[in-house]
Order: structure tokens, then sequence, then C-alpha cells
């Protein structure tokens, strides 16, 4: 009997461990790191590196002027507050997302954009996905480029890193797949024509071929979502936030490369 | 219909029934003028020879929606022997004569680099009108396939 | 239209250099339709004509085989110092129009 007792014990205790030990490996980064570039045709290679052929940079000429422009009844604008965007915001894409003092919520580059607009500036937020809103948050990130990511994961925002590491490994949609089993466990394995890239974040917006035009990190979630056939979340969604905090996690000190070019 | 009714009769009619919607094209299927009427626009019957311009084109696409095309003639451009058009066409998309530039004397340098639409793997072809009234011409193979997901967005 | 182009400032009498002119314009194909099923209107960036002081000096004419905000790359040979005006028309009508100052030297 007392055996017995000792076996279950000893199973539910192995048991136990197995799980917090999988959790666990859970946290952990692909290795080595590597830019999405890498897994991209030369051709994109070379569009992202040609500051002058790379579409994202008209958007990127965009946002230069948005900076200046007044905005709202004080007609302030960005560089009445914050100066050059040059001295300015350089570092500021490293360490997005990150909570948000006023509201103890999580925030990311065009929320904090967005959030300047209307309390700040007092004028109209720019929508997700609108040339403005894309303009601005690719110019400021790429104030950036080439800076290594830099989110540090502490008590404040630990819950949205929980929730987005749990959406990373979840199953979705009628597909049936997470994020990880392309991303962590296929990365550099073919999907169709195309080679999986470890699905950092460190490059967006992005000019997208497939888009044909600029793009946010949030509507590449849902390229993904729509390609497993899962529910899409709208931009700027808590998941996709709690999503983008681990992917900011996830890509360790990869450097910054706004604006991207991707297929 | 019930008197002649046979069995071949019957399946015959089935078949042409299914088969309607294929014989329906769009517009953007089937393009309004193939390549070679679209040429003798441009040569006026003359012969377009291979040769001497220079089509580069990557084998495989990473994206039909943008390919980098660069296109160049070997010219000295010189007021008396210089390269007067340059002619794109890509047979596989729905309007083939993707794009044309006039260049001179002036130019310097015979060469046009751009973006392209590819709708489908095909052999693009560049034609190079010269002043002295002759046509040449170089295709290039090109490989285009289908993003991996179906993108909603 | 946003455009942004890119003219060496100074150059050579004779010097053969290179111009390079990206648009921003989604060259709007006619084969695509909206959330609503509609078909979107063909729209694209139909001519670009690039006059060095007031002299053509390249033409394109252009389809919607040409990728979206389109890229064109091309070459003249600096002769007198002056100006290359860009001027390009879309499907709609919209114009856009870009310069660039060049100054040349010997």
């Amino acid at each position: 009997m007392m055996v017995r007792w000792l076996l279950r014990g000893a199973l539910v205790t192995a048991f136990a461990l197995h799980c917090a030990a999988g959790h666990a490996q859970q946290a952990v980064r692909p290795q080595p790191l590597k830019s999405g570039l890498d897994f991209t045709g030369p051709e994109v290679r070379e569009l992202q590196h040609d500051d002058f052929a790379n579409p994202g940079m008209l958007w990127i000429s965009r946002g230069e002027a948005l900076w200046q422009e007044a905005a709202g009844p004080g007609r302030k604008s960005c560089a009445g507050c914050h100066g050059e965007a040059k001295t300015g915001m350089q570092g500021v894409a490293t360490r997005y997302p990150r909570i948000d003092e006023g509201s103890a919520r999580l925030i990311n580059l065009e929320g904090r954009i967005q959030q300047c607009r209307e309390s700040r500036q007092q004028a109209e937020p720019f929508k997700y996905e609108s040339a403005e809103l894309l303009a601005l948050t690719a110019y400021v990130a790429q104030q950036s480029r080439g800076m290594p990511m830099s989110v540090a994961i502490d008590w404040q925002n630990r819950h949205n890193f929980e929730a987005g590491r749990a959406m990373y490994y979840r199953r979705m949609g009628q597909m049936n797949l997470s994020c990880a089993q392309c991303h962590q466990d296929n990365w550099g394995r073919k999907l169709g024509p195309e080679t999986i890239s470890q699905g950092h974040g460190v490059a967006y917006p992005i000019y997208r071929l497939e888009w044909q035009t600029m793009g946010s990190l949030h509507r590449r979630f849902r390229s993904c979502l729509s390609g497993v056939r899962a529910e899409l979340m709208p931009q700027g969604s808590p998941e996709f936030l709690d999503l983008e905090l681990y992917l900011a996690w996830r890509a360790g000190n990869l450097p910054i490369e706004t604006p991207g070019v991707r297929r | 219909m019930l008197k002649n009714f046979t069995r071949r009769n019957f399946l015959a009619r089935l078949l042409t029934v299914f088969a309607w919607p294929f014989t329906q094209t769009r517009a953007a299927d089937a393009p309004a003028e193939s390549v070679e009427v679209m040429l003798l626009k441009v040569t006026g019957g003359a012969r377009v020879e291979a040769g001497r311009v220079k089509l580069e084109l990557p084998l495989l696409a990473d994206n039909g929606n943008s390919v980098s095309l660069k296109v160049s003639i070997d010219s000295p451009m010189t007021p008396q022997n210089y390269v007067k058009s340059i002619h794109l066409y890509g047979p596989r998309n729905p309007r083939p004569n993707i794009a044309n530039f006039y260049l001179g004397p002036r130019a310097g340098r015979a060469q046009v680099s751009t973006r392209v639409r590819l709708g489908g793997s095909q052999r693009v072809l560049a034609v190079a009108a010269l002043s002295d009234g002759t046509f040449w011409s170089a295709n290039a193979d090109v490989v285009v396939t289908l993003s991996a997901c179906y993108d909603a967005t | 239209m946003t455009a942004r182009i890119q003219v060496p400032a100074k150059a050579k009498r004779g010097e053969v250099i290179e111009i390079r002119i990206a648009i921003q314009h989604p060259m709007e194909t006619g084969f695509r339709f909206d959330d609503g099923g509609r078909a979107i209107p063909k729209n694209v960036v139909n001519q670009l004509v690039c006059r060095y002081n007031g002299v053509e000096i390249f033409r394109a004419e252009m389809g919607s085989g040409i990728a979206a905000n389109p890229f064109l790359d091309f070459f003249t040979v600096a002769e007198a110092s002056g100006e290359l005006v860009f001027d390009w028309v879309d499907d709609q009508g919209q114009t856009g129009s870009e310069r660039a100052a060049l100054t040349v030297t010997g």
C-alpha cells in the first residue's frame, strides 16, 4: 500500500517536473538568431540595402515631412517637443513595446504616436495602417536602425510576456498551427517555394512585395493568421501587443532594420 | 428531348454544361494582342536580330509583384549611332507590353533599370530600336512562384 | 505624389551620369477586387518624361506591368549646368513633378 503511494507520488512529481521543464523550455530564442533577410532571395536583400531603391524610403520621406508638420489647435509638431528625430528618437524603437506609465498598459510605437497625436497635439489620431501612421512609425524606427533590440521583461510586463508566449505556442485556425511550429521548429526549411524565417519583428514597418505597399507588424500577424485560417484580431489589439512584446524579447539583440523589405 | 434521348446524347449535353464555364475567359486571361502583333507596330515588319541587348532578371523571382530588371544595349550612343527606344514584353502578362523607353544620343549609356510585375513564369523579351533602323533583342527566363501562405489582408 | 529623385549635384562636362527616380503610386492594375467584390479601376503612371534644360532626354511609357511604386534608373550626358525636370501623369490625370539642379564643370 505504502509502495503504491510512493510510486504514485514519484510519478506525479516526475510528471510535474516534466511539465515545468517543458514550460521553461518554451522561453527560448532560436539559435543562432538570424534576420529575415537571411531567408529571402538576393533581390530583396539588395532592395533593402539600397537606401534609394528601397520602396519603404518613400514612406520615410513622408514621415520626415510629417515630423515637422504642425497639427492640432496648438499647431504643435513632433519636432516642437522632440527636436530633430535623428537625435531625439535614437534608440527609442529598441525599447518598444513598453508599459505606458499613464495607463499601465502595453503600448507599441504606433500606439505611442497615436497617443501623442491625440493627447499632446490634440489632433485626430492616424488610423492603423494609414499612410501617415506607417510613415511616422517607420521614420521613428529608422532612427534606431542598426541598434540592437533592448526590450527587458520585468515585473510590470511579465504577464504580457507570458500571454504573448502562450499565443506563440498555441495552435490556431483551421490548419491548427502555432507560430512556433513554423518559426521556432522549422525555420530554414521550405514552405512551398519559400524558406521559413525565424519570424522576428525588427524590420517593421516593412515594404512587403506581396502587399505592394508598406505595412505594420500587426498586419503581418493578420497575414499569418489568415494563412492558417484563424480569426484575425484587429491591429492594435491586446493580443497582438502581447505577441509583439514576446517577439521583441525573442529577437534578442538583433538590430533594427526599418525600413525592411520582405517578399 | 425525350424522343432522341440516348445515353450518349445525355452525356454529351452534360459535358457541354460543365465545359461552358471553361470557355469563358476573363479579359485578363486572354491578351488582346499577341507579342508578335505588338512588335509589328514597332518594327514595321523589319527583322529583329538576337544580340547586342542584355536583359538581366533574376532566375527565380522573390515575388511576381516586383521583379528587378535591367536592360542594356551595346551602343556607342553618338548622334550617328544610338538606341532610339527599348520595348519590354512579358508574353504571359495580361498586358504583355510592360513598358517602352525612349532614349537618344543624349542618354550616354543605353541602360534602363526598373521593377516589373510578372504574372507567372515566362520568357521576358526586350527589343531595342537603333538609329540605323535595325532591331535587336534579348530574352530572359524567369521562374515566378506564388506566396506560400494565403494573405487575406 | 511623393517621389524621390537621385541626381548628382555636380558632374564634369561629358560625364555620363546616373539618374534614379522612385514614385509612390499603387500602379493599380484594374484586375483587383475590393472587399465588396467590386473591381478597382485601373490607374497607373502611364508616362514619365525627363527634360534637361528643357530638352527631353528620357521618356517612359509604362503599363500595369511596372511594379507598384515605380522605380526608374537611366543615364544622361552632363552637358551644361542647369535643371533636370521630371514630369509624370497617371490614368486619372493626376500629375507629378520634381526638379533637380545640376552643376557641370569643365
